[in-house]
């Protein structure tokens, strides 16, 4: 315990913007928690490293985090960490979002960012809510259930984040959860030195807009749901198909060496470049 | 050792206005586009789209829409690029959102807006002037911004220059607004050597990361801007911040953040604002007009002197912040001062707010998509 609060210590901005709005329960913070031990675990430098954020509760993670950190606009995360990548890609880029971000105002950008297969890693925290704006239905909202906005039970569809950004070009893809935080330390650490396009899915609960309205009690009901309603892709014999008695997958999608965009696009202009000597 | 004379590289091209932004904006040195297609502006991101992969480290890139390119152009700018993009007013709609962004960041990059005919999709390739009060008030929130425009091919290659010099020197985005008459009118012109021309670049810290604040208050209300990824690790939020760039909302912060962000344009105004004076000397008739509208003002301006009538032109090259005194100079020696335009008054009312009743303000406003010829505006000041 010591050693992670050590950790924290060297990588948060503990002395600057502290008490942090996560309430309690809140899965964001375990996932941060995440981000920098496989950050720290792989020995990125914090000057390499660039966290990119959306708004939303998620968004507020690029706040207390000691690396080169820019909090964007709601749902265009992945559009200024495109411009980053290219102006330098040397840079690791990770792009914090959430589910209503990723998916809902910024679904556009997000197939667009798989199809480049740009170096960006992005980390989408699903809560299946709203939860900065009060607990409105994403496009993440599991059907049937309770929002703000969806009171008598979701109509529609929520999106597959795994099958959406696999169909759309994304070389890693992964989900996890915010019970299995050693698993998600070793999903983010792969998709940090994935050189193209990486996703990482997390379930992470909000107790506070969405627990309260549908059927938990409270934040432990909410973990105890994700450590019996999951189950690892690789125990599974069709991992294309969905599992019958309802339970989730986690774990790795797909994994598939590609170079990124930016890898392609400087190669081809060392080549103009050299055609022009 | 005796000085070696550089002899002067000069070309000279017969360029679209379009074609000259892209020359102007390599030669400022930007080393980033991206963008969205749209009408008339497309050919600014053609020529970069062949231009930028074959210099060093330049990086062009087509986005899904206009919201992301702005998003990527700022990205890049934080990340220490001279950076641009280019679009038409439904594209410069999409981007509001982003250029308050980058004003509240102080991310400088340009952006260029070749107007068309609008509302909504309006007339993609009819000439038009409906944006400007768009560039100046389209995002939400208070701030100043910069918009120039250019009236000519030439002019368009030196206005970009200087948008990037602005940007980069006060630290903000800046608006280049052109119609399609200008954009798509072929003219000769001379691109200079790279020697001849000033260029600015931002002022990044020297102090150690640890002293670095990178929203401090300086003279000049501009601070020092550290590229994401050269040491200084710092945050970037849209939402007001502190000296230290963490968000705030401690009144006397939010005070002094936000009229910093105001008086940094406003203390160097004699700077910013540019206007041509042709034949105002001893004229009683003041012609104000902007981007092609210009061209046509200035032949009026001639064959109005030619039939005796006291008449002159002041072109204006900045039209925000709006050069007041170059205006106002006006309503003192005139009793009548015309300003046509391509829409139904969107800068004739700047002019009107100005001239503060003193003399008459004549307005030549075409909104059918066609441009304003020299016998209107001859009409109008005879
Ligand atoms: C353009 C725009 N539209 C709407 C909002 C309001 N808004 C702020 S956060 C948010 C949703 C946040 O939900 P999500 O992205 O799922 O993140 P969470 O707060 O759940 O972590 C919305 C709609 C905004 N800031 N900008
Ligand atoms: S509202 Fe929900 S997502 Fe936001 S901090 Fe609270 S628990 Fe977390």
């Amino acid at each position: 315990m010591a050693d992670v609060t050590q950790l924290i210590h060297d990588y948060l901005r503990h002395n600057k913007k502290f008490p942090h709005v996560f309430c309690a329960g809140c899965g964001h913070g375990i996932v941060l928690g995440s981000l920098i031990r496989s950050v720290h675990a792989l020995g990125l430098p914090k000057d390499d490293v660039v966290l990119v954020a959306g708004i939303g509760c998620s968004g507020r993670m690029a706040v207390y985090v000691d690396f080169n950190t820019v909090h964007t606009t709601h749902g265009r995360a992945l559009t200024f960490a495109t411009g980053i990548k290219m102006a330098n890609p040397k840079l690791k880029v990770i792009c914090v979002m959430g589910d209503g971000d990723a998916l809902s105002i910024g679904g556009n950008h997000l197939i667009h960012a798989a199809r480049r297969n740009i170096g960006v890693t992005a980390l989408i925290l699903n809560n299946h809510i709203y939860g900065m704006t009060g607990g409105q239905c994403s496009s993440a909202t599991p059907q049937g259930d309770i929002s703000m906005t969806t009171p008598f039970g979701s109509l529609e569809k929520s999106f597959d984040i795994m099958d959406m950004c696999k169909a759309a070009g994304a070389s890693y893809v992964a989900r996890g959860t915010s019970f299995h935080a050693i698993q998600m330390d070793r999903l983010i650490s792969s998709a940090i030195m994935h050189p193209g396009f990486s996703v990482v899915e997390v379930f992470s609960p909000c107790p506070t807009q969405y627990g309260r309205k549908n059927k938990f009690r409270n934040a432990v009901d909410m973990y105890k749901w994700l450590k019996s309603n999951t189950v690892k892709v690789e125990t599974l014999k069709d991992p294309d198909q969905k599992p019958a008695d309802g339970r989730i997958p986690i774990g790795v999608f797909r994994d598939v060496e590609e170079p990124g965009l930016e890898e392609r696009y400087f190669e081809l202009q060392r080549k103009l470049m050299g055609q022009n000597r | 050792m005796a000085v070696q004379r550089k002899k002067r590289k000069r070309r000279e091209l017969f360029a679209l206005g379009n074609e000259a932004v892209a020359e102007g904006a390599l030669l400022a040195g930007c080393s980033f586009y991206a963008g969205y297609p749209i009408t008339p502006s497309t050919e600014i991101m053609e020529v970069m789209a062949n231009r930028l992969p074959l210099i060093e480290d330049g990086v062009f890139i087509q986005m899904e829409d206009e919201i992301a390119s702005m998003g990527a152009t700022i990205g890049a700018s934080l990340a220490g690029r001279k950076a641009m993009t280019a679009t038409s007013g439904p594209g410069f709609a999409l981007m509001q959102e982003h250029i308050g962004y980058a004003c509240m960041v102080e991310a400088p990059l340009v952006v260029v807006n070749v107007m068309r005919g609008g509302p909504s999709t309006g007339l993609p390739t009819s000439p038009a002037q409906a944006d400007v009060q768009m560039a100046r008030w389209g995002t939400h929130g208070d701030h100043p911004i910069i918009v120039l425009s250019a009236s000519n091919v030439q002019e368009c290659l030196e206005m970009t220059v200087t948008a990037f010099n602005f940007a980069e020197k006060y630290r903000t985005p800046v608006i280049l607004l052109l119609d399609e008459v200008t954009a798509h009118t072929r003219e000769k012109i001379t691109v200079p050597d790279p020697d001849e021309v000033e260029i600015l670049s931002r002022v990044e810290p020297t102090v150690p990361p640890e002293w670095f604040k990178p929203y401090a208050d300086t003279a000049r209300g501009v601070p020092a801007m550290a590229p994401i990824g050269s040491g200084y690790r710092t945050h970037v939020t849209g939402l007001t911040h502190d000296v230290m760039g963490y968000p705030t909302q401690r009144p006397d912060e939010v005070k002094d953040a936000m009229l910093r962000l105001f008086r940094k344009i406003d203390q160097y105004y004699g700077d910013i604002q540019m206007s041509d004076e042709y034949m105002l000397d001893d004229a009683e008739v003041a012609v104000v007009a902007y981007g092609s509208v210009a061209r046509s003002a200035h032949l009026a301006v001639e064959q109005a002197r030619e039939r005796g009538a006291k008449a002159g032109l002041l072109t204006l090259k900045t039209l925000f912040p709006f050069p007041r005194p170059a205006v106002e100079k006006l309503t003192h020696r005139c009793h009548t001062v015309v300003v046509p335009e391509m829409n139904m008054g969107q800068m004739s009312r700047e002019v009107k707010r100005v001239n503060n009743g003193r003399t008459k303000v004549r307005t030549i406003n075409r909104v059918d998509g066609q441009i304003i010829t020299p016998s209107e505006i001859l009409k109008a000041i005879l």
